[in-house]
């Protein structure tokens, strides 16, 4: 997609971020109007279908976050239960290799409404930036979501901006929120989830977090790692045609913060069974083993931002398998586990030489070891 | 990866596993000293391709469960100070000193920092002359030699606002103290390969002949752990107690002389209380009396500090290897990782971590 990085006119006349630009006054709109708008707008542009169902209420603009006087964007979302969900952004340090928080922003919401198996409609999007924070950064992060929201085919119709003292924020918070709608048919929820469903990830794992840690400041290590940050939708949307019925499709879970120990464990424990995966069949590109090897850490409890668990009815599995190999988003999906009735809550990790071990929740965040 | 799937291979480990069946004809007890060998026998359930009458034990070597309480008070302390920043080991920072952790001071507001290495550090101390930086010493002789090369460089940017809270901790001593113990039960070591990258084998070679004891000095694959044991049930069924190498590929006799210089440089032995163990003579390094500027304990007044250990946690039998971390009252029950009574449930080579994350149902 040929899409410009650059802003056509400077939109301002600071280099940074003044506490007037959240004031609600000349400023702000300035800001608003030059910035996000401009960006959004253009985004909604690159859509030539439109949203799958969002259309602004009596707005002939594509986009109702066009109407600055309103207070609320106004879609109609069609017949069919609503998906809605939320999701806050604090990443740092803000630009990392393989993306930036404005992409991860707008997948990260479109990724939480795909795993309910919804089509994403709108999102929204609330900016809290820290007073003296450059531009030239916004202007990057705002480009980056606009990108990200016309790949994921989603629009970004309605935001806010607040602008806090400095040493108030951390330089850019942002919120999106985001509502999808659930096509019939479709019923994802852990309670469905059943022994002898098999278990599918999307691709490897441990690049988002990894390539976050390389930047960390204290951190810093050579690597060639990007992040995975990318929308799911897609994929979704081809696992569910690829179903014997899009029932089979019994849970999903975006493997983001916790990884795939997170995911799995979170849903043992909601449905209450088994799980025994397979760690020779679970995928790991080199950098990333290194990586953990070097720093000590596990490859199955780190971050990702465009990998996802399905548990499939074991009927559906192999056409489910077979179309998100043939999707971008699931070229390196595999089949790594089975439900079981045993052991419910706890999930098995078999290992290379045959004797399992217990894949457990971490107490919090992976701490690089000393030696 | 080099080095790492040829160690891993399922059919050599499988194959090594059979020659420990096969060579072991007498039940033996052996220490793994590192607590690095100990998460990889657990990781990778090594011990249960064991023969049954083979019984490994867990070892004292995890550093961050052997600095004692009042040093980590100490540290607490450092961190909490408004012109400190205090750096450190990201493994440190949930370990409970007597009034919470790292954690806790951090979000009082403390500045505290986690590194990769103490150059990191040093290089904060250049970037901020204006506050007092201080790194969190932890380590056997693995990470000593970059403490004192990081005390070096500081000296040499002649900087004012670097100091070290140094809690390093020696392995000879702790063997000698856990053979010493009239309970112990070892029969023979797995010495740890990454500490004897630096020292050698020099230090080792007298335990094993005064205490007729084999000592093998072995990496952290599974396949190395594997080719350890069979090396040191080898030497036990023949009735040797010799000094062996396993670790090859790292580890040469003499060790590592530039780390070693640089290391005797910067420090002296001291005797170090053992957090659950006590004090071990001769077992730790201090700093000696020329970099007395970098010592964060004479920099600061920490006087006034006094300990509470849990009176609940067993840690000290467990890092002698009396028991292991199932057995202690506690464990999975008042002591979790979210809610540590000792330090072995929080390390990353803690032998209590180990069993909760990839043992506790059995």
């Amino acid at each position: 997609m040929d899409f410009s990085m650059q802003c056509p006119v400077p939109f301002s006349q600071y280099s940074t971020v003044q506490l007037a630009h959240g004031g609600g006054g000349r400023l702000m709109r300035e800001l608003i109007e030059g910035l996000f708008r401009a960006a959004f707008a253009r985004s909604a542009d690159q859509q030539p279908e439109g949203p799958p169902i969002g259309r602004a209420a009596a707005d002939p603009l594509r986009t109702p976050l066009l109407e600055a006087a309103h207070d609320s964007a106004v879609i109609e979302p069609g017949a069919g239960p609503l998906a809605f969900t939320t999701d806050s952004f604090v990443v740092s340090p803000l630009f990392f290799p393989g993306g930036d928080i404005g992409c991860l922003a707008v997948f990260g919401t479109v990724n939480d409404l795909a795993m309910a198996g919804a089509k994403p409609l709108a999102l929204s999007a609330a900016f809290i930036i820290e007073e003296g924070f450059p531009f030239d950064q916004l202007q990057r992060v705002v480009e980056s979501m606009a990108r990200a929201a016309a790949t994921a085919g989603v629009r970004i119709v309605t935001g806010d901006t607040k602008v806090v003292d400095r040493g108030k924020g951390d330089g850019l918070f942002i919120t999106t929120s985001g509502v999808g709608r659930v096509p019939p048919g479709v019923a994802i929820h852990p309670s469905r989830v059943a022994a002898g469903d098999q278990v599918i990830i999307s691709g490897d794992l441990g690049r988002h977090g990894l390539a976050i840690m390389s930047v960390r400041q204290g951190l810093e290590f050579e690597t060639e790692l990007q992040s995975d940050c990318a929308p799911l939708n897609g994929l979704v949307e081809a696992m569910l045609a690829a179903a014997v019925d899009p029932q089979d499709i019994h849970c999903l879970r975006d493997l983001t913060r916790g990884g795939l120990a997170a995911a799995a464990n979170e849903i043992a424990q909601d449905a209450a069974v088994g799980m025994v995966l397979h760690e020779t069949e679970i995928p790991v590109c080199a950098a990333v083993r290194a990586a953990c090897e070097l720093l000590g850490l596990d490859p199955l409890y780190a971050a990702n931002e465009g990998r996802l668990m399905a548990v499939v009815a074991p009927r559906s599995a192999p056409a489910v398998l077979a179309a998100m190999k043939s999707h971008p988003a699931g070229a390196d999906a595999r089949l790594i586990g089975t439900v079981s009735a045993e052991h419910p809550g706890v999930v098995e990790l078999l290992g290379p030489y045959g004797p399992g071990r217990i894949l457990d929740l971490l107490s919090g965040e992976q701490m690089p070891r000393i030696c | 990866m080099k080095y790492l799937s040829e160690y891993r291979d399922a059919d050599q480990v499988r194959r090594a596993a059979e020659a420990i069946r096969a060579a072991a004809t007498r039940p033996w007890c052996i220490m793994e000293v590192c607590g690095g060998q100990t998460h990889s026998i657990l990781r990778f359930a090594l011990d249960r391709m064991l023969p049954e009458s083979l019984t490994l034990i867990h070892g004292p070597g995890c550093p961050v469960c052997v600095t004692p309480v009042e040093v980590l008070d100490r540290a607490l302390a450092l961190a909490a100070r408004p012109e400190v920043i205090f750096c450190s080991f990201g493994d440190m920072l949930r370990v409970p000193g007597s009034r919470g952790d790292l954690f806790a001071v951090k979000s009082a507001g403390g500045d505290v920092r986690v590194v990769y290495s103490p150059m990191d550090a040093v290089e904060l101390a250049r970037r901020h002359p204006d506050r007092e930086v201080v790194f969190f010493g932890v380590g056997f002789e693995t990470t000593a030699p970059t403490n004192a090369m990081a005390v070096l460089q500081a000296a040499r940017l002649g900087l004012k606002n670097f100091s070290l809270l140094a809690a390093h901790v020696l392995v000879p001593p702790a063997i000698r103290a856990v053979l010493a113990s009239p309970q112990c039960r070892v029969q023979g070591f797995l010495a740890a390969g990454h500490v004897c990258t630096i020292t050698g084998i020099s230090e080792y070679l007298p335990i094993a002949a005064e205490q007729r004891v084999p000592i093998v000095v072995t990496g952290f694959e599974p396949l190395d752990l594997l080719q350890g044991i069979l090396m040191c049930v080898r030497q036990l069924e023949s009735g040797r107690h010799e000094v062996e190498i396993q670790y090859t590929r790292s580890v040469r006799p003499e060790g590592n002389p530039a780390a070693l210089r640089a290391m005797a440089e910067v420090f002296q032995t001291v005797s170090r209380p053992w957090r659950g163990i006590g004090v071990i003579p001769d077992s730790g390094l201090g700093l000696r009396p020329q970099f007395a500027q970098f010592d964060a304990e004479r920099r600061f007044d920490l006087s006034g500090i006094t300990a509470v250990e849990s009176s609940e946690c067993r840690a000290g039998e467990v890092l002698q290897g009396l028991i292991r971390p199932h057995q202690c009252p506690a464990f999975a029950d008042r002591c979790t990782p979210q809610h540590p009574l000792g330090a072995p449930m929080v390390s990353a080579e803690g032998a209590c971590a180990a069993y909760y994350r990839y043992r506790r149902s059995s």
